[in-house]
């Protein structure tokens, strides 16, 4: 079992969460201007990563919040927790957000322009 | 048939058959001179065929690669041993009462040749059509089990509705009194249902595949894939690298690892999946009885064990362990319909790891690299496919086309939104 430390109640069984799935998944902004193959990036294919792994999860049975988790995904052990729209700090939390894939999509770099307004 | 050395008949490759006959003869030599199932090769530089992952839709692709399309060079390569992984932590359920026709294509043909696997492969894998009951706990539940069954009637496959009174007929354990949590308002049942034993099923494939040649190498983990302009040219293992044509990925749980050795992402999470069984008992229920409302079925093994299984993990994880409130909720929820088993103990738990797509369908599937096939993504629910999913999986890396049955469960369905949204009858069963 899991043990979530959430960053408003403190640390409790992870049947009181509601998981999220891959954290830093940006909508694009202009949808049209992507292909089919493009999109489906987006909106189907995941990290799944053996190791560490950036997700989200909601303290739904309490303070209801979201926030962002690193854990390792092949021993379970939590590494980090960070707010929901933030960046994670720690050395595999970085690592890992850095060499995921979905950073170099096109889906990514579509949200990324649209928020600058470029 | 083929007379072997010593004048027994024999396998299509020359192995002796397991026989009556066999059993009497061994038993003279007090059962010391069976001979090796199957051999355990070094691997060969190169091959026309490899199989990464020794589990039942490997073997099963190797054995019909082999006997089906003729290809002799085939290697199997598995990371720990044959049927180790999900083949032998599932609950070993054979159904194929699906809601579209696309998964009743493939879930069928898996069932037929389920019925005629014990006789083609001289190994009894114990396939017991014994039925596969689902509950209705709610009159929502019931109408739409009424509206399955006549699509799964209409695809020509066994399926009829049950009423609460002849639920309880069946399966006299159930507690069917309105006043429970989770009353039995009614079920369907198929039949032509059941279980099998699933070692044996990784065993007998394992045995007829290495009879037509086929090289089964185990503790042999593949840690890249090798590539040529587009095009696969081997594999790098834990034990060298191995040269072959066409490469065929069957890793349940471990396709997303597998997958960016050759730079590719799939639409997959990989999440555990839980079971337990009680200490045996006498034989109490002859049947399988599932409920997808409250995530829980129960069977009963031969050794008398009662088998439970429970919903998949909320989560993404690759430890083979999943989380303790899921098993609570299981068997809450089993105390409750079964009155019975709340003074058994529990015997043993484990967890599996599972691939999940997002429309709860599997993936057999050319890739963007030539030569490449993943066969993937069967989630909570590919023990009950293996011989189907290995037929298909042959015919597409032989031809390099899939057929009718394969075609829908092709990667493209991702980008064409061509879906095949089987959440509902995925269920917990597997």
């Amino acid at each position: 079992m899991l043990h979530i430390t959430c960053p408003w109640c403190g640390p409790r069984d992870d049947n009181e969460f509601h998981y999220g799935g891959e954290a830093h998944i940006l909508r694009p902004a202009t949808p049209e201007k992507l292909s089919d193959g493009e999109w489906a990036e987006y909106l189907f294919l995941r990290q799944n990563a053996k190791g560490p792994f950036l997700e989200r999860w909601s303290h739904s049975a309490g303070c209801r919040q979201w926030f962002n988790v690193v854990r390792n995904t092949a021993t379970d052990e939590i590494i980090e927790i960070y707010p929901m729209g933030a960046l994670p700090k720690s050395a595999e939390g970085i690592k890992a957000y850095e060499g995921n894939w979905r950073r170099q999509s096109a889906a990514e770099k579509n949200a990324k322009a649209g928020v600058s307004g470029t | 048939m083929k007379g072997s050395a010593n004048g027994m008949r024999a396998l299509r490759g020359g192995a002796s058959r397991y026989s009556i006959f066999a059993l009497a003869r061994n038993a003279l030599s007090y059962h010391e001179n069976w001979q090796k199932a199957w051999r355990s090769p070094e691997p060969k530089p190169e091959y026309d065929v490899i199989i990464v992952g020794g589990g039942g839709h490997g073997l099963a692709t190797a054995y019909y690669l082999a006997s089906v399309h003729g290809v002799r060079n085939i290697a199997v390569v598995e990371k720990g041993w044959i049927g180790g992984g999900n083949t032998g932590r599932n609950t070993t359920i054979i159904r194929s009462n699906y809601l579209w026709d696309e998964s009743a294509g493939i879930y069928e043909h898996a069932l037929k040749l389920w019925e005629g696997m014990s006789q083609e492969l001289n190994f009894n894998v114990m396939f017991s059509q014994r039925g596969v009951l689902t509950l209705a706990h709610s009159e929502h539940e019931l109408k739409e089990m009424r509206r399955r069954v006549e699509a799964i009637r209409l695809n020509g496959i066994d399926s009829e509705v049950m009423s609460p009174a002849q639920i309880k007929q069946l399966v006299p354990i159930i507690d069917t009194n309105p006043g429970i949590r989770y009353p039995v308002m009614g079920g369907f049942i198929q039949r032509r249902g059941g279980t099998a034993r699933h070692d044996a099923v990784a065993w007998g494939y394992a045995r007829a595949a290495d009879d037509l040649g086929v090289d089964i190498i185990q503790n042999c983990e593949v840690t890249g894939i090798l590539r040529d302009g587009g095009k696969v040219t081997g594999i790098e293992t834990s034990r060298g690298t191995i040269k072959a044509k066409k490469v065929g990925v069957v890793t349940a749980g471990h396709s997303g690892v597998v997958a960016s050795m050759a730079g590719l992402n799939l639409p997959i999470d990989s999440r555990p999946l839980q079971a337990l069984v009680s200490e045996p008992i006498k034989p109490c229920i002859d049947t399988v009885v599932m409920s997808n409302a409250v995530h829980m079925y129960i069977s009963q093994s031969d050794k008398g064990e009662l088998v439970f299984g429970a919903g998949v993990d909320s989560y993404n994880s690759y430890s083979q362990r999943g989380s303790i409130p899921t098993v609570e909720s299981l068997l809450a929820a089993a105390v409750e319909l079964y009155p019975i088993v709340s003074r058994l103990r529990v015997l043993r738990t484990w967890g599996g790891i599972v691939d999940t797509c997002p429309d709860a369908s599997p993936i057999i599937s050319k890739t963007p690299v030539d030569g490449l096939y993943f066969n993937c993504g069967w989630g909570t629910g590919g023990f009950k496919a293996t011989p189907g999913s290995g037929h298909v999986f042959a015919d597409l890396i032989a031809r390099d086309e899939p057929n009718a049955i394969a075609a829908p469960f092709s990667l493209k369905r991702f980008e064409t939104g061509y879906l095949i949204d089987e959440h509902g009858a995925a269920g917990v069963a597997h």
